[in-house]
């Protein structure tokens, strides 16, 4: 019987216009919509293939502000047994190094064999979190998996990398990232949503997840960010229809450019 | 002056052009000393030099590569305690990143990702959320740690020594709990590399096959460009993950960047956004790509791209 782990992150709806608010240089939360991080699926969706080849249950565990509890929800939805919320307005504006050690703390309080992560979350698109987090625990990082396989307390995984991909094996417990190549995330199914209104959702504030308020949140962050600006929209450029003759049009544009 | 470490990315000494930006960067910041993880740095050392390493750490134990990203970082955070760095800047790639991660933890640093820049106060310019908005950050914590994006800087060569220090460091068990059981290379054409290339053209699901790429790359040899390819094109199998392009694809900045046969989605833009100038090939009009455009064809790629490709020969 295996547990696992799956740390979700609510973020602007993919499709949205991003910024920063000018004051707190944080990323506008309130003008979009907030949804789960896309390749968090991907993550959710492959603990509950594990779970449902070896047996076991799948943990949802999110950190984030008021209203977070929706990415738990879909994650819930989607089949995963039961979450763990962490929020607490101490946490507000950390940075990976304090959002890893938040998330590590809120591990220590239950038990696990995996934790699967995303390999990327959309807003900030730092990648970091996963490694920090296998830092944090001393644990195995198999990141960037495009395949995970668990036989006993062994896994093995495809790392994907710029040359090709590297197989990994390690002893279990360990901290996984997966890419969207590795599975298809399934849809909620409306029985699902029903279900999902009914599991147990553990809220953590920073003192139950025994987290040093003073680590963390952006006072204590260890990058802050000095300023931001919206770069102007790229003006708009020429179209053409093609008529025979596109390519040699656009060899003319090319060619102008300079780059012929 | 103060010291800067860059980690060099290389493949068996052959070093990647972001290593030479990255000791461009950090000659404005310090002095640059390289750290060459792995076999291979007698190849390595004359390039290294010639852009102005004026140290090189070199580590060639075999064991730093038979584990997940660990042992880099725990080679670095030796060099850091030893060396006081005032920096330490890495390529802001998928291993780059994870090394600069663990790194962070280790010395009790920041870490910025995806810089396009650094001034010599060390204030880090992130172009965050697809190029829409410039951001200047710092590392408040520890020794500033700096993922920069390759082909955001100019390389320019500025001879120095390269004095070579062999370093090793003895691993902890922590540092090997992930086993590199098998490496799969595949294999690498002449093509340029995606991420350095100045001219990128990719292919995505208009394209329609893995033989039909031949299109894109006729077109992208007559321009000495690197090819690329959409999700969908590398889901389907016709060209190899690693010329993905997009969110968790490879993120490009060239000079041009022509996409053919893709549509645009926003997970795509998210990689390719920055790009100086950017053309589309798409018979769809209302193709969201059409927005992002310089310039737009509208119609069918078989019939564009090889027109196109043919005229740019005929012309050089
Ligand atoms: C534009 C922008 C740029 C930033 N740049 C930096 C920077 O350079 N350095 C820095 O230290 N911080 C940076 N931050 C702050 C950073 O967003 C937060 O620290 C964030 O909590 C973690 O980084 P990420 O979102 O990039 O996660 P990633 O590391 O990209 O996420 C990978 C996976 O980690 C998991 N995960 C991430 N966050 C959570 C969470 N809150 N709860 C549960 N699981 C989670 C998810 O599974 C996710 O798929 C930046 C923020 C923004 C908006
Ligand atoms: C978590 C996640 C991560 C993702 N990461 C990435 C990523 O890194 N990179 C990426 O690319 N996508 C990514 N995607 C997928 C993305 O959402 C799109 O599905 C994908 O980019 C579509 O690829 P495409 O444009 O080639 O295909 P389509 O959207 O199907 O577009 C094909 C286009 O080709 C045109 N066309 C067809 N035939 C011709 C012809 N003969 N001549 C001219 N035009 C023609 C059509 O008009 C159409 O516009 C990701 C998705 C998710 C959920």
């Amino acid at each position: 019987m295996m547990k696992i782990v799956v740390c979700v992150k609510q973020v602007p709806d993919t499709e949205a216009e991003k910024r920063l608010l000018p004051d707190t240089l944080t990323v506008d939360r309130e003008s979009s919509n907030p949804v789960l991080n896309e390749m968090d699926e991907f993550a959710i969706e492959e603990a509950l293939k594990l779970t449902e080849a070896h047996g076991g249950e799948v943990v949802v565990l999110t950190m984030g502000p008021d209203g977070a509890d929706a990415a738990v929800r879909k994650a819930l939805s989607m089949g995963a047994h039961s979450g763990i919320l962490l929020s607490d307005p101490a946490l507000a504006g950390s940075d990976a190094v304090a959002t890893s050690y938040a998330i590590a703390q809120a591990l220590g309080t239950t038990e696990y064999d995996l934790v699967i992560l995303g390999s990327e979350a959309s807003d900030a698109r730092t990648s970091l979190v996963p490694a920090m987090l296998a830092e944090r625990l001393g644990l195995p990082q198999l990141t960037f998996a495009s395949k995970v396989e668990i036989d006993g307390t062994s896994i093995t995984v495809n790392r994907l990398t710029d040359y090709g991909h590297d197989v990994v094996q390690a002893q279990l417990p360990a901290v996984v990232s997966v890419v969207e190549k590795i599975n298809e995330p399934r849809y909620p199914s409306f029985k699902g949503i029903m279900a999902a209104k009914k599991k147990p959702v553990a809220e953590l504030d920073v003192a139950a997840a025994g987290i040093d308020a003073a680590l963390v949140g952006q006072a204590a962050a260890a990058t802050t960010v000095v300023d931001a600006a919206q770069r102007p929209p790229r003006s708009a450029g020429v179209k053409v229809t093609d008529e025979g003759d596109g390519g040699v049009k656009l060899a003319e544009f090319l060619s102008a450019q300079k780059f012929i | 002056m103060a010291e800067i470490l860059v980690l060099v990315d290389h493949a068996d000494g052959a070093v990647k052009k972001v290593t030479l930006e990255l000791l461009t960067k950090a000659r404005a910041l310090g002095t640059p000393s390289a750290v060459f993880i792995g076999a291979g740095y007698d190849k390595a050392a004359e390039k290294l030099a010639e852009y102005g390493a004026a140290k090189a750490y070199v580590a060639e134990d075999a064991e730093l590569d038979g584990y997940v990203t660990a042992p880099k970082a725990e080679l670095l955070a030796k060099l850091v305690a030893e060396h006081a760095p005032a920096a330490v800047l890495v390529p802001a790639t998928a291993e780059g990143k994870e090394v600069a991660a663990r790194l962070a933890i280790k010395t009790g640093s920041g870490v910025l990702t995806d810089a396009v820049d650094v001034s010599a106060d060390l204030v880090a310019e992130q172009s965050i959320f697809g190029g829409s908005t410039v951001a200047h950050s710092k590392v408040a914590k520890g020794t500033p740690i700096i993922a920069m994006r390759p082909n955001a800087t100019a390389p320019e060569a500025a001879p120095a020594t390269a004095e070579r220090v062999d370093v090793s460091v003895e691993l902890t068990d922590a540092a090997k709990l992930a086993k590199v059981v098998e490496k799969v290379v595949l294999p690498k054409g002449d093509r340029p590399e995606l991420t350095e290339a100045s001219i990128v053209v990719s292919g995505g699901r208009g394209v329609g096959s893995g033989e039909n790429f031949a299109v894109i790359e006729k077109l992208a040899d007559a321009l000495g460009a690197a090819v690329g390819a959409s999700r969908a094109a590398v889901d389907a199998g016709w060209y190899p993950h690693q010329a993905q392009v997009g969110q968790t694809g490879k993120t490009v900045s060239p000079q041009l960047y022509i996409a053919a046969g893709i549509s645009g989605a926003i997970q795509h833009r998210a990689g390719m956004q920055t790009s100086k100038t950017i053309v589309a090939i798409n018979k769809d009009e209302e193709a969201p790509i059409f927005e992002l455009a310089d310039y737009g064809v509208i119609g069918d790629l078989f019939k564009v791209v090889p027109q196109v490709t043919d005229e740019i020969l005929k012309r050089k």
